[in-house]
């Protein structure tokens, strides 16, 4: 081991063996390239091989590690020991999500809500394959890419204290992978997310704390495409209401 | 072989919310100040519908405005009210997104101009009301 070493207070949660959480303190090497990550690797591997938690591709693109270090929701593949040495850090599975075990959250609310918001491409007309894709535009394209880069990490969920009062709350992700949709020139599926995207524990479930998109890994600003909506929603609402020649729905 | 056991359900650890949730963050606390200041928008907005009511007896107004009490809630009003409008400000490029083509309107020129309508209406308020003294 290194001279120079790095507590990591790692909260143990075992339901089958105990019926309270802890936190468990682990001495491990403290090197500059390593992320906590590779501080919880080592723990896998060299410390104690009972720690559960889920990561995979190390680089910021799967989405799995996420974990609350210190406090704040974080890929832990991103998160540098040297930003915290020499003070201890504490390693915490994301908030507001039931724990499995350890770092491990069941995840299963977030798919249904996934689900819920349909966030995948509904295309607008039926093209045979023969006639070729689905053409867009740049200026088309830069509508919603940002919203587009979201890697489900789960992170927004963590940060936003509305969803951890009302777990009922679609949420900052599944808002913005909706509004993302909803946006693509291609897509004709903004009227089947409609119900879900604009109820009460929808879009304006909202208060806009905004600690979604401060949190975000990849600057998707889940606060502002919700807002957006609320904008969106608001001025079809007054469309339909007021105006005699507007899409009475 | 047939193993005889009972399949487990394990437990999930459901970690509720404490009520002081809104200061253990920064970000929660100041989002909570954000709101609460509302209530010194709304009851400013109030005190300005009390003065002009009172518009057309000259004491009674001048006396809303120059009262000890009046001074002092006007000192506590006015940094909740800077603080409200600022912060709202600021968000604004959050909500208004303008598109030049394939570009968006920069965030410093959408929140910028809400801060230049604010001066200049600011100004405008302040000329009406000393050139009316």
């Amino acid at each position: 081991m290194p001279d120079e070493t790095i507590n990591l207070e790692v909260f143990r949660f075992r339901p089958d063996e105990e019926d309270e959480p802890r936190y468990q303190t682990y001495e491990v090497p403290f090197r500059e390239d390593w992320v906590v990550l590779d501080a919880l690797n080592y723990v896998k591997d060299q410390l104690d091989g009972t720690l559960s938690y889920r990561w995979s591709c190390r680089m910021g693109v799967c989405g799995s590690c996420g974990m609350m270090v210190n406090g704040e929701p974080k890929l832990t593949c991103a998160a540098f020991l040297r930003d915290y040495h020499p003070d201890p850090v504490r390693i915490e599975p994301l908030n507001y999500f039931p724990v499995i075990r350890d770092l491990v959250i069941n995840m299963e609310d977030f798919l249904h809500k996934m689900g819920e918001v349909k966030a995948w491409l509904i295309p607008k007309e039926d093209k045979p394959l023969d006639e070729g894709e689905h053409l867009q535009t740049p200026a088309q394209l830069a509508h919603y890419k940002q919203f587009s880069m979201c890697i489900n990490c789960m992170l927004c969920y963590a940060a936003c204290p509305v969803y951890g009062l009302n777990p009922d709350f679609l949420g900052p992700a599944a808002i913005a992978l909706g509004q993302r949709y909803n946006l693509d020139s291609r897509d004709g599926g903004a009227d089947e997310r409609t119900e879900v995207m604009f109820s009460d524990e929808g879009i304006w479930e909202c208060t806009f704390v905004g600690d979604c998109s401060r949190v975000c890994p990849k600057n998707v600003d889940p606060a502002g495409a919700i807002q957006q909506a609320k904008v969106t929603h608001t001025l079809e609402w007054y469309q339909s209401v007021l105006s005699p020649w507007g899409n009475k729905k | 072989m047939t193993v005889n056991s009972t399949p487990k359900k394990s437990k999930e650890l459901i970690r509720p919310m404490p009520a002081n949730w809104w200061l253990q963050k920064r970000t929660y606390f100041l989002f909570m100040v954000r709101e609460l200041t509302c209530v010194f928008v709304g009851g400013y907005a109030v005190f300005l519908l009390i003065l002009v009511g009172r518009a057309n007896d000259a004491q009674v107004f001048s006396g809303l405005l120059h009262s000890p009490l009046s001074i002092g809630l006007h000192l506590i009003a006015l940094p909740m009210v800077v603080y409200h409008s600022i912060t709202w400000f600021n968000l604004t490029p959050k909500v208004m997104v303008v598109w030049r083509g394939e570009e968006r309107v920069s965030p410093l020129l959408i929140a910028g101009s809400n801060y230049v309508a604010w001066l200049m209406i600011s100004f405008l308020v302040a000329w009406i009301a000393f050139k009316a003294e």
